[in-house]
């Protein structure tokens, strides 16, 4: 059936439970979530407040779920949702909204909005009114296994290189591994080193793991575009190949909406808890430093500070162990103002930087990243996110910044001790 | 005393000195929140003013008024002041009765036509002018024929001013005020009505005659004498408020000079009689003391020449000088809580909405329940709108 | 109608009204928000829900710095009249004894200045707040007639209750009354209001702190 007005009202009503009633019910119209958002602060438009992005859905779940709405609407005395409204909406849900979260953390009635945009976009794509970028990379996730269109033999040539690289054998398609390693198909074209950085940590901590030939993508499209059974269809390839090859935990790579999409999505999503574990590959790092298996024999000296993915820490709760890496790599660590949880988004997660419409709007809002570093005047940046990496990179340099970004994981990697 | 002596005169010849009746002028001129340099004023109006004539009627009264004014176990200036006016109507104090009375009622309205002070307590029943009479008039008839040559009336007690006592749900007798029974009845005709017999020679509209509300249940003594005096001094009724009662005794509330207030700020109550509270002298706000609305000057003035008043006693104001005092919503009951059983409403409320938020509750849950289950899956195909026109 | 007559009505059948209509206004969206449920969460958890929802409810009542430094009107602001009208509420001698009159409990008193000072401090406060809703561009992108309402709804009860307690103006009954029945708007229209927020905010602060907490995120 395809997309409708209808369609998405009817998902509209099916994701409304009661955090999103009482969210709505709570509302004072306070403006705080706006100053918490970086497509607010960086263009100082009002429509920007992360609630406001919400008010479709709020007429919906006032009209078909309150006494008062219902009576309303029986009468003729409200304002139904129509399908321009929805289409004005898209440049809210998808262009100003990488559902990072910080509006939910200073809201003070407690309202989490990223998880009612989340929501939303269910309604907003089976209306028909999610961006074109995001529709053809998720067709293309679902079609061919990669929202870049990434294949089998892309993949297999980097691992060709890293193995070169690394002087190492990278495992694929190992029965009883314990861990499964997802990339996303952004690590795979534009940062392979990530490939060979693991490989050398895995070696040399004596980890046994295995990438799956079936199902290595971790990046999900079905999460950005708002569509469960697409989501769920991603997340099943994931199983299928974890449970096929009896792997004990799946590896979510250096990408932010990935590891929230297989971690705490995931099992919602296919309707079963996982018979596996899943880590991000920093929890792993930080696991096998405290066991001791993860040295270091030289440190960054240049000065550092991290940029937090939104997914992994504020919304993924994997925030210490980035910290105790890179006290242990690096000796000149300097923390951003507001970092953290509550550290700014980059601008491009959630599927911003598959939305060529919102270019603009991205640029604009990466002069808050702007901000924090030319508070801190770092010599370098790391980050966990390869996303975030793009996105940044390109910040930077529309700005005539010259500042490197770098993956915590290579960094390790760069430093790996020889034992 | 005659009629013919002045004040100055018949006070003298009763022994009180000069001294003595200066310290009362001045009592009285700061009573009344009067400059000092009034004193001189009044105590020379005084002197020479001829005692007027005051016609005093009682209607449906328990007669306590009187009992308060004339109250004094020993000689007072305020008892030699009522000595100072020539009461010529007053069933529980003239000598006379019957026939006689009432010709003494008739004669000294003739004589002082337009000019005496009219006295009335107690209420005025107009459901039926037989509910209350006198000499075979009925109240309503006796009040219209005596305000005609009135200069002014004084409503003594709140059955006169407000409708009191008789006045309570649900007012049986249709109890009026002195005020509301002008404003109903001021122009018409009394049944008694005969030309020139009480001085009267043509119908007279009564309606805006000036009414001095001394009201209270009954009033503290020394407001009438302040207000004659005032009268005798000025020629006309001292500053009103707005329910027409002199804003010298009037204008402050029991509560903003009760020596109590202190443990109201503070938060210290008595809870019953007799706890502790009671018996350190904490405040009746609790017990439903209506000081707060009440004004009165019975916190400073106090009663029975300054003994005490009913908070020093530990009894909660009635509010007893403020109309509808009786309906107030119970002596006992404090003025910020409900009159009903809000508690009881609140329990059947919390029980009627759970009920109703049950309902409600399955009705959006079995809403939700039928979107799900006819959700149509969304596949890649179904992200564009079929119908691009 | 007498005010002495307005003032029993108000403390009467008004009540009564008011009392039914707030109840049960507030159960029935309460009970419809509740009764709409979480779907069980299948992925592991890291934190517990239960802590992390409860900690919210208290840890969200504290803003972070850069919300305090960016919109530190708001909050201050609302910090003033939150707390002017609850203490005001709560801890002014005749409301306990209302209070005690209806649910049977009883609490220490603060002095009476102290509340008239701090109404008059919410009052200023709230005009301030208006200002702002009016003026700040945000704030008024948002705003709906509701908000004015509810504004409305909330600063006459703060300036009926001084100018009852100072009888400033018109005769004290009808200063009462007009104070019990501004109580009584508030409590008729506040449950078709944002005004319900009072008490769905424990409720959103909890899903709020549970959701992360389960991540391990303390918000």
């Amino acid at each position: 059936m395809s997309a409708s007005l209808e369609q998405g009202i009817h998902a509209f009503k099916e994701q409304i439970d009661a955090p999103v009633a009482t969210f709505f019910s709570s509302c004072v119209r306070c403006g705080l979530c706006a100053q918490a958002c970086l497509f607010y602060t960086e263009t100082g438009n009002p429509e920007y407040t992360p609630i406001h992005k919400l008010e479709p859905l709020r007429r919906v779940w006032k009209q078909e779920y309150t006494f008062w709405g219902r009576y309303a609407k029986a009468f003729g005395l409200s304002k139904p949702v129509t399908d321009a409204e929805l289409g004005d909406w898209e440049k809210y849900v998808y262009d100003s909204c990488t559902m990072c979260g910080r509006c939910s953390m200073v809201c003070p009635v407690g309202n989490d909005i990223a998880y009612m945009i989340r929501r939303m976009r269910e309604g907003m794509a089976a209306a028909g009114h999610a961006p074109e970028g995001l529709v053809g990379a998720t067709r293309r996730a679902i079609t061919i296994g990669s929202p870049m269109g990434v294949k089998l033999p892309a993949l297999q040539a980097q691992i060709r290189n890293a193995e070169q690289e690394s002087g190492l054998k990278i495992p694929v398609d190992v029965q009883g591994a314990d861990y499964m390693v997802l990339l996303s198909s952004m690590e795979i074209m534009n940062f392979p080193e990530f490939i060979s950085a693991i490989a050398r940590i895995f070696e040399r901590a004596n980890v046994s793991w295995t990438i799956s030939s079936e199902a290595f993508e971790a990046t999900n499209s079905g999460i950005q575009i708002g569509v469960s059974e697409l989501a769920a269809e991603l997340v099943q390839r994931v199983v299928d190949a974890a449970e096929k090859l009896q792997v004990k935990n799946v590896i979510s790579p250096e990408c932010g909406h990935a590891y929230f999409a297989i971690r705490w999505e995931g099992p919602n999503l296919v309707g079963k808890a996982f018979n596996f574990k899943v880590v991000h590959i920093l929890e792993l790092l930080d696991d096998l430093r405290k066991q001791g298996r993860l040295k270091v024999s030289s440190k960054e000296t240049q000065k550092l500070t991290y940029h937090d993915p939104c997914q992994i820490t504020r919304r993924g709760g994997v925030a210490e162990q980035p910290r105790n890496l890179l006290n242990m790599v690096a000796e000149n660590f300097v923390e951003m103002p507001e970092h953290g949880t509550m550290n700014w988004c980059c601008g491009a997660g959630g599927g911003v930087s598959t939305n060529e419409r919102a270019d603009e709007l991205r640029l604009k809002a990466f002069k808050r990243k702007q901000a924090q570093l030319n508070a801190v005047q770092p010599d370098a940046l790391v980050s966990a996110c390869s996303n975030c990496r793009i996105q940044l990179e390109e910040g930077l340099e529309e700005n005539s910044m010259d500042i490197p970004v770098l993956s915590l994981t290579e960094t390790i990697a760069a430093h790996l001790s020889d034992d | 005393m005659t009629k013919d002596q002045t004040i100055g005169e018949a006070l003298r010849a009763r022994g009180v000195s000069r001294r003595g009746f200066l310290k009362f002028c001045a009592a009285t001129a700061s009573l009344m929140a009067l400059p000092p340099a009034m004193v001189p004023k009044i105590a020379a109006a005084l002197e020479k003013a001829r005692r007027p004539s005051v016609i005093w009627l009682s209607f449906q009264e328990c007669t306590g008024c009187t009992e308060s004014l004339t109250r004094s176990h020993s000689p007072t200036i305020e008892d030699l002041i009522f000595n100072s006016i020539s009461l010529d109507y007053h069933h529980t104090l003239q000598a006379a009765s019957g026939t006689a009375a009432e010709e003494d009622r008739k004669t000294a309205m003739k004589e002082n036509y337009g000019k005496y002070l009219l006295v009335v307590d107690g209420s005025i029943p107009v459901g039926n002018p037989g509910f209350s009479t006198i000499a075979g008039v009925s109240n309503m008839d006796m009040l219209l024929e005596t305000a005609a040559g009135a200069a002014a009336i004084i409503a003594v007690g709140t059955c006169a001013a407000f409708g009191g006592i008789p006045y309570a749900d649900p007012n049986p007798t249709k109890a009026r005020s002195v005020t509301a029974f002008l404003k109903e009845y001021g122009n018409r005709l009394p049944n008694t009505f005969t030309v020139d017999e009480t001085g009267q020679t043509d119908p007279v509209d009564v309606t805006n005659k000036p009414v001095i509300n001394v009201s209270g249940c009954p009033p503290i003594p020394v407001v009438i004498s302040g207000v004659l005096a005032h009268f005798l001094t000025f020629g006309k009724l001292p500053e009103l408020d707005s329910l027409g009662r002199p804003m010298a005794f009037y204008g402050k509330s029991i509560h903003d000079r009760c020596y109590r207030r202190p443990f109201y700020d503070k938060g210290l109550f008595a809870n019953s009689f007799d706890d502790e509270g009671a018996k350190k002298g904490w405040c009746l706000y609790k017990l439903g003391c209506k000081g707060p609305t009440t004004y009165n000057a019975c916190a400073t003035t106090k009663w029975n020449e300054g003994t005490s008043f009913p908070i020093q006693s530990g009894h909660p104001c009635l509010g007893c000088s403020e109309p509808d005092f009786w309906d107030g919503g119970g002596f006992y009951k404090a003025l910020s809580t409900p009159t009903g059983d809000i508690t009881r409403t609140a329990v059947y409320a919390i029980g009627a909405g759970a009920a109703a938020g049950v309902a409600l509750g399955a009705l959006n849950r079995s809403k939700r329940a039928h979107m799900r289950k006819t959700h149509s899956k969304v596949g890649i195909d179904d992200l564009e709108k079929g119908d691009k026109s | 109608m007498t005010p002495a007559e307005l003032l029993m009505w108000v403390r009467g059948p008004a009540l009564q009204f008011a009392t039914v209509v707030f109840v049960v206004g507030v159960a029935v969206r309460i009970l419809e928000i509740l009764l709409l449920g979480r779907k069980p969460d299948l992925a592991e958890a890291r934190g517990s829900e239960v802590i992390g929802g409860l900690r919210t409810i208290i840890s969200r009542s504290i803003p972070d710095r850069g919300t305090l430094q960016r919109s530190s009107f708001n909050v201050v602001a609302g910090y003033i009249f939150h707390a002017g009208f609850f203490l005001a509420l709560f801890f002014f001698a005749p409301h306990i004894l209302l209070l005690h009159d209806v649910f049977g409990v009883y609490w220490p008193s603060l002095p009476t200045q102290f509340i008239d000072a701090l109404t008059v401090v919410s009052i200023i406060t709230l005009l301030a707040v208006l200002f702002h809703r009016i003026t700040h561009k945000v704030m008024r992108f948002l705003s709906r007639p509701s908000d004015y309402v509810a504004w409305l709804l909330t600063i006459l009860p703060l300036i009926t209750g001084y100018l009852a307690f100072h009888r400033v103006g018109l005769a004290p009954p009808l200063l009462m009354a007009l104070h019990i029945g501004s109580v009584e708007l508030l409590m008729i229209v506040f449950p078709f209001t944002k005004l319900m927020h009072a008490f769905t905010l424990f409720l959103g602060r909890y899903y709020n702190g549970a959701i992360a907490g389960r991540r391990g995120v303390n918000a």
